[in-house]
């Protein structure tokens, strides 16, 4: 099939109105649909069907007010709707997607949209809750006076979608006569016309809400308010790492038992040699250390995923404004920054929801502060290796204190980073903060579920694709060359890795790293949590006994595993954090700046730390 | 809206800017910010960041919440939608006082 031949619905609307839902359920793709204003940031399309076999191209645009380009998504809508993206096509038709219980706004872009000369499409969705609230839209009146037709839908429920791909479809095939483009960039003058005109609308074909939502109003008397409010946030926050840390626990040993049954049965089928070695040390030691992880990841989206789709998250960044100001940060990147202590790569693709320049490169260069999942593996083996099992106080856990500094120290340096780039790099005044707060609702468990299919599967694609070859990588270079006949010491130190690791050891000698300590660093660099992968690697080939964190417990200092935390807290090791920056800032200078600070601030808390530490004894 | 409107607005008139929560009124003028420091936002675009979200003349706006340090930012109903924004932001909305 051709596709140029199919033509082509553009999805506009305001954010929050169920735009993504719609497109989810007219083409049936795998698409996330959130609360939170602006989330809708990548160009989607999909195939819509006909029952008549008719198809349609859809393509869900980011949402937005207006056709006057405020940031980065909004100005991919305004190109795709006037057909001004190269090799994209103009849309035949134009679907206008307002939720039925908040049209002020969405009338006004709905003429707007009118004046591409295009046809457009006005569909009434939600418009279930706008029944339940007990709001009348006389739709023929609607349809008359705004010139186009109007469907009302419920895409959740896939109410009156066959009708609305059919009225597309017939505007489609009309879409030969295109009225004269008679867009402009709106004056101040033009948006007061333009809601004059769409008050005018509202008032002969709409009437008001018998039975207004209150709920709403009700929660954010709780959730907004200025102690209460603050307490919860708080407390949600706590709960979501006592969730990661506690919850994930059993399948965490499953996955772990799992592996270690793996790779017995693999010694006992292999025989003995490099390929056992590779099978057992390289590819099921490797996968498995690094998989083990999964359940905490995907325990921390299902937070962000429910605060997102539940609208919470907008009430978040409503309470974190004035804290994240004063360190020059806006109170749109709080949702960037918590996103980015799951990873860092979607945290910054995030940002695109910020829309001035400035503040969304300060969200950037401090988002990989964000102490992400890909760090838990390393600090947990350092912790559980090193810091004693032990209780303070009473009740709080030592390691569990530890790990909350290492949070902490992210936080509050990132916080550090922001306040200087705001005085250095650039000063004067802010983005403003303005941000429609949806109406809560309940996630729906379907929409969940496919978010976190698709988190769970990047992760273990990119475990496959990434890791894989850089622990295969690890494990030739700590066995070849093999150690000669009759030396001493593991055979490890022999080896290239062994090489690598004595050679940059002047390098790191001053923080107190060992040449093991460095050879972890370098596969690394791929990604944060090869590292632990890589120790186990070099130990497991060094000869040494009984588990990991065991063997880190004997063989390293305090101080240099108190330096060796210091440095994850800042070190640039990942090389998907950098492609990403470099692709959102379109060039090599802002990764390269971001490499720069973190690796310099990584060595100064790494050689602070070790040098405390060791003045107190613990080297 | 000139930069004067709010000398011409009635003698009632208040900024948005420094009401507090279950304030009620009518919006009668939405300015353009005056001398705005450099590196801010553009007066006009802030202006019509302002109407686009629905802060325009006419318009019903109540103050439902504040933020929990200085009581910055606000949350505000604009007609039948919830908005959040600054107090400085909201100090160019120029609003007469209404029964709830």
């Amino acid at each position: 099939m051709n596709l140029s031949t199919i033509p082509t619905v553009a999805l506009v609307g305001n954010p929050n109105c169920g735009k993504t839902a719609l497109f989810n359920a007219l083409t049936g793709s795998r698409q996330k649909v959130a609360n939170y204003a602006g989330v809708t940031v990548e160009k989607k399309e999909g195939l819509a069907e006909l029952p008549d076999g008719r198809r349609l191209r859809i393509v869900d645009l980011p949402g937005t007010y207006s056709l006057r380009a405020r940031s980065p998504d909004e100005a991919v809508t305004r190109d795709a709707v006037l057909g001004r993206l190269p090799g994209e096509p103009a849309p035949d038709v134009i679907l206008c997607v307002a939720d039925a219980t908040n049209l002020g706004l969405v009338l006004r872009l709905a003429l707007e949209l009118k004046t591409t000369g295009r046809p457009v499409v006005f569909v009434l969705n939600m418009i279930d809750i706008a029944e339940r609230q007990g709001i009348e839209i006389d739709v023929d009146a609607l349809s008359r006076a705004l010139g186009a037709p109007v469907k009302a839908t419920v895409a959740t429920r896939r109410r009156g979608l066959d009708t609305l791909l059919e009225i597309a479809a017939a505007q489609a095939e009309g879409a030969s006569d295109l009225g004269p483009d008679l867009w402009r960039e709106p004056s101040a003058a033009d948006v007061r016309n333009g809601h004059r005109a769409a008050r005018d609308l509202m008032r002969n074909t709409v009437r008001p809400p018998s039975r207004p939502d209150t709920l709403t109003g009700r929660l954010d008397g709780i959730l907004l308010h200025p102690a209460a409010g603050l307490v919860i946030l708080l407390g949600l926050l706590f709960l979501m790492f006592q969730a990661v840390f506690a919850w994930a626990a059993p399948l965490q040993d499953l996955t772990e038992a799992g592996f270690a049954a793996l790779g017995a049965a693999a010694t006992a089928g292999l025989p003995t040699g490099w390929m056992q070695g590779l099978v057992v040390d390289g590819l099921i030691a490797g996968v498995g250390s690094v998989l083990v992880f999964l359940p905490q990841i995907l325990l921390l989206f299902v937070f962000i995923l429910l605060l997102e789709d539940s609208g919470y998250m907008a009430r978040a960044a409503f309470l974190m404004d004035r804290i994240m100001g004063g360190a020059g940060l806006h109170g749109r990147a709080f949702i960037p920054l918590l996103s980015s202590f799951a990873c860092a790569v979607p945290g910054i693709m995030s940002t695109r929801v910020i829309d001035n320049r400035r503040d969304r490169l300060t969200t950037i260069l401090t988002a990989p502060l964000m102490t992400c999942s890909a760090r838990i593996p390393v600090y947990t083996l350092i912790i559980g290796a090193l810091i004693p099992e032990r209780t303070v106080g009473g009740v709080l856990s030592l390691q569990g204190l530890v790990m909350f500094g290492l949070y902490a120290a992210g936080i509050l340096s990132a916080l550090a980073v922001a306040f200087v780039i705001r005085k250095v790099l650039w000063r004067g005044g802010s983005e403003p903060f303005m941000m429609q707060l949806p109406d809560y609702k309940i996630p729906d468990p379907v929409n969940l579920l496919r978010n976190l299919g698709q988190k769970a599967w990047a992760f273990i694609s990119r475990a496959g694709r990434i890791i894989l070859p850089l622990m295969v990588l690890v494990w030739a270079l700590s066995t070849w060359p093999s150690a000669p006949e009759g030396a001493e010491g593991p055979a490890i130190a022999y080896s290239a890795a062994g090489r690598i690791g004595h050679w940059l050891e002047p390098i790191f000698a001053p923080i107190g790293f060992s040449w093991e300590m460095v050879v972890a660093l370098i596969p690394g660099m791929a990604a944060r949590e090869v590292a632990v992968a890589a120790l186990g690697a070099i130990y497991a080939v060094g000869g040494a006994e009984g588990d990991l964190a065991g063997v880190l417990s004997r063989q390293w200092p305090l101080a240099s595993g108190l330096a060796f935390l210091a440095w994850y807290v800042f070190a640039p090791q990942c090389v998907a954090t950098l492609a990403v920056v470099r692709r959102e800032t379109g060039g090599w200078v802002w990764p390269g700046i971001m490499f720069a600070y973190m690796l310099a601030l990584a060595y100064l808390a790494a050689f602070i730390v070790y040098r405390v530490a060791a003045a107190f004894g613990l080297s | 809206m000139s930069s004067d409107a709010l000398r011409a607005a009635p003698e009632s008139a208040v900024r948005l800017g420094d009401m507090q929560p279950g304030f009620c009124g009518v919006i009668v003028a939405v300015r353009r910010p005056l001398g705005a420091a450099p590196g801010a936002t553009d007066p006009e675009e802030l202006e019509l960041r302002l109407l686009e979200f629905g802060f325009v003349e006419g318009a019903r706006v109540e103050v439902l919440h504040e933020g929990p340090i200085g009581g910055d930012p606000i949350a505000v109903r604009v007609d039948d939608m919830r908005v959040a924004l600054r107090r400085s932001e909201a100090m160019n909305v120029i609003l007469a006082e209404a029964s709830a």
